[in-house]
């Protein structure tokens, strides 16, 4: 039973990936037995299992996933997310206030306004009904300072790394704490603009060149170079 | 519609397909019973109403004089439009038309012309200056499916129905006279339309099939044989093998239709 | 418009325009070239000049447009007021209502409708400049486009007609073909699925004939296909080739 692709092949919605005793994986579908490819991507097998690794691709919201949000509406109980999904999100005023919400005492646009920025975790979704936000965790909540930067939420992964390697070494390297949303948005804080804009620098790196082979070395590489420059800009000073 | 509703309906209609069976206890290449009464609007220069099954369309034909087309100066102007009026579903509402009447009314369009059924150089009072403008207004007074057979058939009884007043020029100026003379109808276009279901094909989709099937694929063909206009609609699609069945479908069953209504 | 000329195809089967019956105009494909669309995509097909953007999947808009069980496509083909000889009013016709529906209900089959219920994605085709054939390049470029915005499709769909020029069954009619000859058949196709997802006809053609230009528009499809997988790769391709 064959398979008609090589490792890491560019394909593209509608090439047929595999006939017979294969498993649809990622961006795949199956049709008359046959697996094939339902989005741009770079097509990888695992065992049985044929994957598409999209190269474009929309969030979609899952239960326990981290992401940056703006809230984009103050409503009667609660506030209207953009979490860049096709699904607005809620966050209920109850979840922020952690007791029940009196309309008569709250006024919630003092808690949260539209234009706000919000770190949160889908609490419940279903295609159904749009996702339920909670920031009742410790790092979730409004966020004041740092900066934000889109990403596709497909390259997510690469930035994390194997184990989350690449970005521990992108925090430790530039003294920045990052907080990937899953769905695509990324807030950096450091204690300096200059320390942001290093983090910023890698991470747009990364998702430029996230499907190419030795990613890690040059991001290393990329780091200890700006690194010692800034160095001998302070010895200068 | 909403789906959700129909999904058992779908199963019942797959089960029964499956033994060559419908809901309404026909074949799978049947048409529902027709019928058609002509000139029952006076007002109107021509006038049909055709029942298919329990659909039903109202068609009045209104003739007057205007300016061709720059293009087509030595032909008569013909334009049909379609109103899915709200006493026919409880889905239809009243308001401009909808990409859905706009469809039906350009399908029959595209018969009708494309057949080249009504001589429409007879049409022409003054080349280039005055010609009769024919206007067909489809109304559908009952939506119980296949609308575009329904309305393509109860146009043609009112354009066969249709009389054009006589008329003299004096003086450069038109007059019109006593009496009429029928529109000058060639031939007569049949239209088919074919539904998909679970790559099933059927005839005449009745409303309950129009709600769960893929698709449908209409033919309309002319006496000696030939295809003059084709649809297809629906979200789903048709292989072309698909394709090349319903076009004979839609042959025979003009074919079978001409007799009965001795077209 | 100039007077009819005597045929549209000379002896040799030779076409005004120097093609023969079963050639295709030269097709230039482009993805991406809009950078607020969530995709996007233009094509060239002969002097046809068409740009596509696709937005979504996203809140359904006006809200009563939303369906519980899955996702609504809409689609909406326009023609700029200086694409044609003479300026076409910018309000939307009736032919453009009609083409908006078949169009949508080409790309309707590629979609995984279910899989995203209550969102919707909006498609926009705005024809530059018209050559006839626009619905079928519209349909090749805003296959593109979807597929450019991260929405997952069964295959790409791809649109070329044939038609029926003198008494010659050809590919892919030009404006002057379109309006002077015999039938035209615009077919949209998604190869992989051998599924043909619009089939319209205006003009006359024998069965025989019509199931020649069925055929004979498949195939064109078929070679517009290839070049529509490398355009799109052609986008992405940049991302593999620092790999190298």
């Amino acid at each position: 039973m064959p398979t008609f692709f090589e490792k890491k092949q560019l394909v593209t919605p509608g090439e047929m990936l595999a006939e017979g005793d294969y498993l649809p994986g990622e961006n795949t579908y199956v049709e008359a037995n046959k697996i094939y490819a339902s989005r741009i991507g770079l097509v990888d097998s695992d065992n049985k299992k044929v994957n598409v690794v999209a190269l474009r691709a929309f969030y979609m919201p899952k239960m326990g996933d981290i992401v940056i949000g703006t809230v984009i509406e103050v409503g009667f109980n609660g506030w209207t997310v953009n979490i860049k999904a096709p699904y607005t999100a809620m966050l209920r005023a109850s979840d922020v206030l952690s007791r029940p919400f009196k309309p008569q005492n709250d006024e919630l646009s003092q808690v949260l306004t539209a234009g706000d920025l919000i770190v949160a975790k889908i609490a419940t979704f279903d295609r159904a009904h749009d996702p339920q936000l909670t920031v009742g965790e410790p790092g979730l909540g409004k966020i004041t300072r740092g900066q934000i930067l889109h990403v596709t939420p497909t390259k997510i992964p690469r930035i994390i790394g194997r184990k989350g390697s690449m970005i521990s070494m992108i925090k430790q390297e530039t003294n920045c704490q990052i907080i990937l949303g899953l769905n695509g948005v990324i807030l950096v804080t450091g204690k300096t603009l200059e320390e942001e804009e290093l983090a910023i620098s890698v991470i747009r790196k990364i998702e430029e060149e996230s499907h190419t082979s030795g990613l890690t070395d040059r991001i290393t590489q990329l780091l200890k170079e700006k690194k010692v420059v800034k160095v001998e800009e302070n010895v200068n000073e | 519609m909403s789906s959700l509703v129909t999904k058992v309906r779908l199963k019942q209609i797959e089960q029964l397909l499956e033994k060559g069976k419908r809901l309404d206890d026909r074949g799978l290449l049947d048409t529902r019973e027709i019928k058609i009464e002509q000139g029952l609007i006076e007002r109107a220069e021509g006038s049909a109403r055709v029942f298919l099954g329990k659909t039903e369309v109202l068609v009045g034909v209104k003739v007057s004089t205007g300016e061709p087309f720059p293009d087509t100066p030595n032909d008569g102007v013909l334009t049909v439009n379609a109103e899915l009026v709200p006493v026919a579903s409880p889905n239809f509402e009243p308001g401009p038309p909808d990409e859905n009447s706009v469809e039906l009314a350009r399908v029959v369009d595209r018969g009708i012309r494309e057949s080249k059924c009504i001589d429409t150089e007879k049409l022409c009072i003054e080349p280039g200056k005055k010609v009769f403008v024919v206007f067909v207004d489809v109304y559908v007074l009952n939506h119980d499916g296949n609308l575009i057979d329904a309305s393509a058939l109860a146009a043609m009884a009112a354009l066969m129905n249709t009389k054009m007043p006589n008329y003299e020029i004096k003086d450069g100026e038109l007059k019109i006279k006593q009496g009429y003379t029928p529109l000058p109808v060639k031939s007569h276009p049949i239209t088919v339309t074919t539904g998909k279901i679970n790559n099933h094909l059927i005839v005449d989709p009745w409303l309950e099939e129009e709600q769960v099937m893929d698709s449908r694929i209409t033919f309309a063909t002319k006496e000696d044989g030939t295809i003059c206009a084709i649809q297809k609609g629906g979200s789903g699609y048709f292989t072309p093998q698909q394709i090349l069945e319903a076009s004979k479908i839609a042959l025979d069953k003009a074919v079978e239709l001409r007799k009965k209504l001795d077209w | 418009m100039n007077e009819k000329p005597e045929k549209l195809i000379d002896k040799k089967g030779i076409r005004l325009d120097g093609r023969k019956a079963d050639e295709l105009r030269p097709v230039k494909l482009q993805v991406g070239v809009l950078s607020h669309a969530d995709g996007s995509a233009y094509i060239e097909h002969g002097k046809n000049k068409i740009l596509a953007a696709a937005f979504g999947p996203r809140e359904v808009h006006p809200k009563h447009l939303m369906q519980p069980d899955r996702m609504v496509l809409k689609v909406r083909y326009h023609m700029a007021p200086f694409s044609v000889q003479e300026r076409k009013s910018p309000a939307p016709s009736r032919r453009e209502v009609e083409l908006s529906k078949v169009i949508k209900e080409s790309l309707e089959p590629a979609l995984f409708l279910e899989l995203y219920p209550r969102t919707g994605v909006d498609v926009f085709v705005e024809v530059l400049q018209a050559d006839g054939g626009t619905r079928c390049a519209a349909i090749t470029a805003a296959a593109l486009a979807i597929a450019d915005s991260g929405v997952p499709m069964r295959d790409l769909v791809v649109g070329c007609a044939a038609g029926k020029i003198d008494d010659t069954v050809v590919l892919d009619l030009y404006d002057a073909e379109d309006k002077l000859g015999a039938a035209d058949v615009p077919v949209a196709y998604m190869p992989s699925l051998n599924a043909i997802t619009l089939l319209q006809m205006d003009g006359i053609l024998q069965p025989a004939e019509f199931e020649k230009a069925v055929n004979m528009a498949v195939e064109g499809c078929k070679k517009i296909y290839e070049m529509q997988k490398e355009a799109l790769k052609t986008k992405y391709m940049v991302v593999k080739e620092v790999e190298e």
